[in-house]
């Protein structure tokens, strides 16, 4: 090559190997054991959800972008992907296909491509999608199927439909039933791990789910700030109300096994385009979520409050990046 | 096995790359025409003395540096003054030049000595100041500060310690690596005299872990040296920047806006500790440096001792010519080196490498918009938001971007290279910079 063709740059020369796709996709393959941990316990319908979810989230997004922005379409970057997933995984595996299509429309119309695409939403676009879901269609939102029976192994028949682990608690208790005697016939502690519980598509199995986190943790594609806050904070202040009335409050581990919070923690609170820029806001972050999602379970009309409770931190994220800034190196203080 | 010891905020571990570090330090055969800027380091340009059609010889004094901020230019060759021209140099602008063709014989000047006469000589600070002014040292890391401001303490000041930079975290460079393993005895007696000089009781050298073998080596050394270290470092850019490895060493954090002599610290590279002894015990003016010229496609990486002044390009035909597959040439580091437009550009002090990058790795990716994953302020050395001085400089918020401490960048790099979204950030960050510091000289003007 001769001198006349040389590339001039500025500094840096080389370039990391992390890119919007490998950060997405990475995401992807961390959810693909709650993904299969779903269709074990909840057969062909949890599977459905979320690859119509996906389709949807996709399609929308390519048909916004190129017919209604004018612009080039993001899709190949994966984010609509994972959005897709995220959002079939906040639903019940028997949410009618049509309904699907609706959350996914909100989420990536609405709250993503509305306020600029990816990067400048403020709020988790699966979330968005599933509260205006949730809102929407209140029965069908809240029906949920009953898993597969690892005892028995005898999978149920989709029209029977349960309650959650939490739905059943808060149910108990506002007959004023001891927790007790609640337990007795909601799903043991061990049921949660694995997941023979009902819910939503993406929260069946806690153990998946951890497994999806350690791996997002390994990647270095998130930090351990918000999830360990997240659950932290929830470990401590359910477990504060649990050793002042056990029989009124379930114990914590109950808390962080069932419901969205290991779904939440590792997958949602972290996405980085709605969480704070500092490890500091981060940590604060992670504890105002997990303190809403605690006061939701325990006291607000919800069984269940992950999703108002990541959607609310995430409001404040532009004030959080204000009070958190990094720690600067060799910083003077003024005055 | 211990911890090693690393700066405590940021850093980055690009692919190393140190492809010549085997290959040992060879003499560059003297080019027939040398091209000396007359600008080779921070401060003032030097004074040209000379005109054309004077004969010179090797290592005489043919630019001054005038004022206490600028460095003296000596004659690499022996020859005759060509003329004094402008060439395009990595700045991308024209620069003056001394240019002068060489004779056959090389004669040198009479005061200079090629051997080492004299192995106890005491020299007091003042000549040690003198010495290093006249040999026209500066700063042989990239920086190319003139040395002998930096051995001046201030008033109230003291130098606890000498730290000499021998980190060379920039990857693929390996001049600073093979002069420590050619040069120990020589670079140890350079750091001898600097540490009377300051009347410092205790030096440090900071080495990077991929450099084994130097640490050893100078380790042993230095058995002979009283109040001298050897510390290994963990190998993490930009562990060579000088507020990162005094932190790094003895976790002392330099001021905001402040130089290392406020934590009690002197920092100089080994180079430089090695052209000290040069210019003391040979009284021998900084006329050469050594070199690495490699890349991915290059045949023969190696390790150069080049004079001042050989063009660029003489050192890509001697290590096989410019490969096909080559689209950048690089003076320095793949971090913070600069791109060469023009090849015939020369050797000067401050040039530690050239680095030939692949077409592959050439080209800048699409920027897409910032996704906030907050990688940048995880790296950033400097414990900055890049992403934030990035949106502010392209909104023209300079005022708002030095309250958020733009001025401390030290334009290392690991933004940009860390990015997902192929952000431009040091690039705009840079632009910043530019502005708050013309914003600055404003405020002193009212």
């Amino acid at each position: 090559m001769g001198q006349s063709q040389l590339i001039i740059s500025h500094s840096p020369h080389i370039k990391g190997k992390d890119s919007i796709e490998s950060i997405m996709y990475g995401v992807v393959i961390a959810m693909l054991p709650a993904l299969l941990a779903s269709a074990w316990f909840y057969g062909i319908g949890a599977l459905k959800v979320v690859i119509f979810s996906v389709i949807f989230c996709v399609i929308f997004e390519y048909l916004i972008q190129k017919f209604l922005l004018n612009i080039e379409s993001t899709v190949k970057d994966g984010s609509a992907i994972v959005t897709g997933i995220l959002l079939g995984f906040n639903l019940p595996s028997s949410l009618p296909i049509w309904m699907v299509g609706v959350g996914a429309l909100v989420a990536i119309g609405i709250a993503k491509l509305s306020f600029g695409g990816l990067g400048k939403n403020p709020f988790n676009p699966a979330l968005v999608g599933r509260v205006f879901l949730l809102v929407s269609f209140p029965v069908e939102m809240t029906s949920w199927p009953r898993p597969l029976d690892t005892r028995t192994m005898l999978s149920i028949p989709d029209a029977l439909t349960g309650a959650t682990p939490l739905g059943l608690i808060k149910e108990g208790v506002a007959k004023g039933e001891p927790i007790a005697e609640i337990m007795k016939h909601a799903p043991s502690h061990l049921d949660a791990l694995f997941g023979a519980i009902g819910g939503s598509v993406g929260e069946v199995s806690a153990l998946a789910l951890i497994v999806g986190g350690l791996y997002l943790l390994y990647k270095k594609i998130i930090t351990w700030h918000i999830p360990i806050s997240f659950l932290g904070t929830v470990a401590l202040f359910s477990g504060v109300f649990w050793l002042i009335q056990p029989e009124k409050y379930v114990d914590p581990l109950y808390h962080l096994l069932t419901g969205g919070i290991l779904l939440g923690a590792f997958f949602m609170a972290t996405d980085m385009v709605t969480s704070p820029m500092s490890k500091l806001g981060m940590i604060f972050f992670g504890t105002g979520a997990g303190l809403i999602t605690i006061l939701i379970r325990l006291f607000g009309a919800y069984p269940e409050g992950v999703s108002f409770a990541i959607l609310i931190m995430n409001a404040l994220v532009p004030l959080i990046n204000i009070a958190f800034k990094p720690k600067r190196f060799g910083e003077v203080k003024n005055g | 096995m211990s911890i090693l010891k690393t700066f405590k905020l940021g850093g980055i571990h690009p692919k190393e790359g140190k492809l010549s570090a085997n290959s040992p330090i060879k003499n560059f055969p003297l080019p027939k025409t040398v091209y000396i800027p007359v600008s080779q380091h921070i401060g003032a340009p030097a004074t040209v003395l000379v005109a054309k059609g004077e004969n010179v010889k090797t290592g005489q004094l043919i630019a001054k540096g005038e004022g206490f901020i600028s460095a003296n230019i000596h004659s690499s060759i022996t020859g005759k003054i060509a003329k004094i021209d402008e060439i395009v140099d990595s700045s991308g602008y024209p620069k003056k030049v001394i240019v002068i063709d060489r004779a056959d014989e090389e004669i040198w000047c009479d005061n200079i000595s090629d051997s080492d006469p004299n192995t106890t000589k005491e020299f007091s600070p003042e000549e040690v100041k003198q010495k290093m002014r006249e040999a026209g040292i500066v700063g042989l890391g990239g920086a190319t500060f003139p040395s002998h401001v930096k051995m001046s303490v201030p008033e109230g000041k003291t130098a606890e310690y000498l730290i000499i930079n021998g980190v060379e975290c920039e990857p693929y460079l390996t001049s600073d690596h093979r002069l420590m393993l050619e040069k120990g005895d020589e670079i140890l007696k350079g750091i001898s005299i600097m540490m009377k000089t300051l009347n410092t009781k205790k030096a440090l050298i900071g080495i990077e872990n991929n450099k084994k073998d130097a640490i050893e080596h100078l380790q042993k050394l230095s058995k002979n040296y009283s109040g001298v270290e050897v510390v290994p470092l963990k190998v993490q850019y930009p562990q060579g920047g000088e507020k990162q490895l005094i932190d790094a060493l003895i976790k002392r954090e330099v001021p905001s806006g402040k130089l290392p002599i406020e934590v009690g610290c002197v920092v100089q590279n080994v180079g430089t500790a090695f052209a000290v002894y040069e210019a003391l015990y040979k009284n021998k003016p900084l006329i050469e440096r050594v070199v690495t010229v490699t890349g991915d496609s290059v045949k023969e990486p190696s390790n150069f001792l080049v004079r001042i002044g050989t063009p660029i390009e003489s050192l890509i035909e001697a290590v096989g010519g410019l490969p096909e597959t080559v689209a950048k040439v690089i003076n320095g580091g793949p971090m913070m080196g600069k791109a060469l437009s023009n090849l015939s550009a020369p050797v000067t002090k401050g040039t530690s490498g050239i680095l030939l990058i692949d077409k592959k790795e050439a080209s800048r990716k699409t920027s897409k918009n910032c996704i906030r994953c907050a990688r940048c302020t995880m790296v950033c050395p400097m414990g900055l938001a890049p992403y934030l001085l990035e949106n502010l400089a392209n909104r023209k918020l300079f005022e708002s971007s030095e309250k958020e401490g733009i001025m401390d960048c030290i334009e290392c790099g690991s933004c940009s290279y860390t990015c997902p979204a192929n952000r431009p950030l040091l690039d705009i960050i840079r632009v910043g910079k530019g502005e708050v510091n013309t914003l600055r000289r404003k405020r002193v003007q009212k």
